[in-house]
């Protein structure tokens, strides 16, 4: 099947979506971002790859966290790195995203890290670049987030090698989160044999159990003998009204507490995209807890990041 | 001006016709089928030998974007659409700006149309002022000026009184109201069909629920007020079969569906193409086969283009900020008769759908061949095979999803009112 991230070689040209990519290369990103750990740890945290390339962050939507494990990703490769806050600027003068990545062409960017609110805008801004620019999606509306989806595959893989023989719970606003999307895209593909959503109806997506997910909507049964807890972010906006009627009362259902957790198998561990709302989605306990690993998370999150724009950038060794 | 049209095959499911015969035009009429009328001279023939000679087509939904949005397309420009894909007679919705709420815009409008003497136009009134969903407009004073029917285009009325009101009133003069059936509330922000696709893509999702709820809450009504009404543009599964149900409990209604509907998915979105950015959205595979069913067995009465010409900087955009519409005047006839083909249905039969049951919804005298009807009539090569191309289309809406699909079969000739308003090989060779 056609796939527009792909060159006509079946390389990487852009990273758009986990959906579709080949586990080939899922597994040339996770092994390439093992070497790049290591990097983080040396005195000089450099390596040449990206020397003499421009990367340019643009942020159709703000998002500090996102765009600066990019920046730190990008400079450690030795690239020359390029911010653009696009939601306070161009926009809001009427500029439309293509002039604005036509602007960016002409300034001879090499590679685009592209945040938008719009699903589907990484792949129209790839549909138009020339050939030898990158785009890399780092999060469109509720499509997809491929690094983030990476990163957390990565760490599963860390501490869970074993991969297909996971059992995994995604708990939360499943319906908005392109990060579950790309989570469940990318466990699918490395062959993890059962993923489960928990959630009430109101935070799924129509027909879920078509991406290859098991439903479920009360969180003990959902959390029983599961080998990895990854938690979904709730936004204030959806906390009161039709979605749910409070965050209290989404806690009191869907909220991860250690009791909760020991359901999971004894070894499991928890996980979080971030931020946390501490007390609605999760319980500081568990956040803080042995067997959390958020903080290792954010780290291999720039391993990760290394490696797609290592590898999209032509080299893959560290 | 006497046209003779030599040796086409005439084909009008209104008098069981469908053979090769001459067709002789006088004074924008048409005189006779098979033998010429005493006195008959020629000053013009035109020779079909091997195609199909048919009538105008009637269009139940074409927007001309005209007044208002004259940078997406003009009144010429797609009154030259309609006459390259053989569309005679086109009923535009009132959702231009300003809406067609006032007796004076409508005779305008009427009045710019008549004067490029292209296809018929006949408009629709706004059923409410501003479309607003509030206040009546003065329906009465608009069919005066030539409204042949009232629609909300795809505004709805969220207040049922105000909905009930207006059935009511239309009821009363026997005016049909042309409406779209969604729930405003459902498809909110909406712009895909809500279901795996969707889901999939992360974009919102309007679910067939919105147009089942709100297409229940109509018949009711008109069940109740006995209003002429007809569905506009239907695309689930679940509408088909509760218009179904209502005409087989004896209602009167009649419904169409968009040729696009009629071929197209949610799967053809594919990697966010915003060509296939509809309103209503295209859904799935399943409703695809419903629509077609409901429309061989009669529970579907028409097929319109649902036209919309959208400006290249609009579809440019990210799939759910692109406008929603398709460019589709000039592949209404091919993509009926593919549709025809694929159903096994003779294409006499197919053509009703585009040509004389519309115009037996909107009340007009059109969509037939018959001796002493205006001649309004299309040449079409049965044989021509094409690709269609956007940047190809007479229309200033280069939009449509159809990019590249394979077609075979195209207008050649269009007369309106017995004057020859299109020819292929004039226009390849300006």
């Amino acid at each position: 099947m056609y796939n527009p991230q792909l060159n006509a070689q079946g390389q990487l040209q852009h990273l758009l979506s986990i959906e579709g990519l080949p586990k080939r290369i899922l597994n040339d990103i996770l092994d390439t971002a093992e070497n790049f750990v290591g990097v983080a740890e040396r005195e000089v945290k450099k390596v040449p790859l990206l020397r003499g390339k421009t990367v340019c962050n643009i942020f159709f939507e703000n998002s500090t966290r996102t765009r600066t494990t990019f920046e730190i990703a990008a400079k450690r490769l030795s690239a020359d790195v390029l911010n653009l806050n696009v939601s306070t600027s161009s926009q809001s003068k009427g500029e439309t995203i293509l002039d604005t990545v036509n602007n960016l062409i002409a300034m001879h960017a090499d590679m685009f890290v592209v945040r938008h609110q719009q699903s589907g805008a990484a792949h129209f801004i790839a549909q138009h670049v020339p050939p030898h620019i990158s785009v890399i999606n780092a999060g469109d509306g509720r499509h997809a987030h491929p690094t983030q989806g990476l990163l957390d595959v990565f760490t599963i893989r860390k501490y869970k090698p074993e991969m297909h023989n996971l059992r995994v719970a995604i708990v939360g606003d499943v319906l908005h989160s392109r990060v579950a999307r790309s989570e469940i895209h990318a466990l699918t593909t490395l062959g993890v044999p059962e993923i489960r959503v928990i959630a009430p109806r109101t935070l799924l997506p129509t027909d879920v159990e078509k991406l290859g997910v098991q439903v479920f909507h009360n969180m003990e049964q959902g959390l029983k003998d599961v080998d990895v807890v990854m938690m979904l972010r709730l936004q204030n906006e959806r906390m009161s009204g039709a979605l749910l009627p409070s965050s209290q009362e989404f806690f009191q259902t869907f909220g991860l507490t250690p009791e909760r957790l020991a359901l999971a198998r004894p070894d499991a561990i928890v996980m979080h995209p971030g931020p946390m709302n501490r007390g609605v989605e999760i319980d500081s306990a568990v956040a803080d807890g042995k067997q959390s690993v958020i903080l290792p998370q954010v780290t291999y999150g720039i391993a990760v990041r290394m490696a797609v724009m290592a590898i999209l950038g032509g080299g893959n060794a560290a | 001006m006497n046209i003779l049209i030599k040796q086409g095959r005439l084909m009008d499911a209104s008098q069981s016709l469908d053979q090769v015969k001459d067709l002789y035009i006088a004074d924008g009429n048409i005189v006779a089928i098979g033998e010429a009328p005493a006195d008959f001279i020629a000053d013009q023939t035109l020779d079909a030998t091997g195609k199909w000679v048919l009538p105008g087509l009637v269009d139940l939904c074409a927007r001309l974007r005209e007044p208002g949005s004259e940078y997406k397309a003009t009144l010429l420009s797609e009154l030259r659409a309609a006459m390259a894909g053989g569309v005679t007679s086109l009923a535009c919705p009132p959702d231009t700006d300003p809406v067609l709420d006032e007796p004076g815009l409508v005779e305008m409008l009427k009045h710019r149309a008549k004067s490029q003497a292209l296809a018929h136009v006949y408009p629709l009134g706004a059923v409410t002022r501003q479309l607003q969903g509030q206040l009546l407009t003065e329906m009465y004073a608009l069919t005066a000026a030539g409204c042949v029917g009232f629609s909300q285009a795809d505004t709805a009325i969220v207040d049922t009184q105000v909905l009930w009101r207006a059935f009511e009133y239309a009821a009363s003069f026997g005016y049909t109201l042309f409406m779209r059936a969604e729930d405003p509330y459902l498809a909110k922000n909406g712009v895909a069909h809500d279901g795996e696709v969707a889901s999939r893509l992360g974009l919102k999702g309007i679910p067939s629920a919105a147009e089942s709820i709100a297409l229940q809450t109509m018949l009711r009504i008109a069940q109740a007020t006995g209003v002429k009404l007809h569905i506009a543009r239907v695309s689930t599964a679940e509408s088909v079969e509760l218009i179904r149900q209502a005409k087989q409990s004896g209602m009167a209604l009649s419904a169409d569906v968009s040729i696009q509907h009629l071929h197209l998915t949610d799967m053809d979105i594919g990697f966010f193409d915003s060509m296939v950015h509809l309103k209503p959205p295209v859904r799935t595979q399943r409703d695809r086969d419903a629509l077609r069913a409901g429309l061989l067995d009669g529970t579907l009465d028409a097929i319109c283009s649902d036209h919309t010409p959208v400006d290249d900087d609009a579809k440019a955009l990210p799939f759910a900020e692109s406008h929603a519409g398709a460019s589709a005047l000039e592949l209404l006839l091919p993509l009926t008769l593919k549709w025809a083909a694929q159903a096994k249905l003779a294409p006499t039969q197919a053509l009703t759908k585009i040509t004389q049951t519309p115009a037996n919804i909107l009340g007009i005298a059109a969509g037939h061949l018959q001796v002493g009807a205006s001649a309004d009539v299309v040449i079409y090569d049965p044989e021509m095979e094409w690709r269609v191309d956007g940047r190809a289309l007479t229309s200033q809406g280069k939009n449509t999803p159809f990019v590249n699909h394979a077609v075979t079969g195209k207008v050649t000739t269009t007369l309106t009112q017995g004057k020859l308003v299109f020819q292929q090989e004039t226009l390849q060779s300006r």
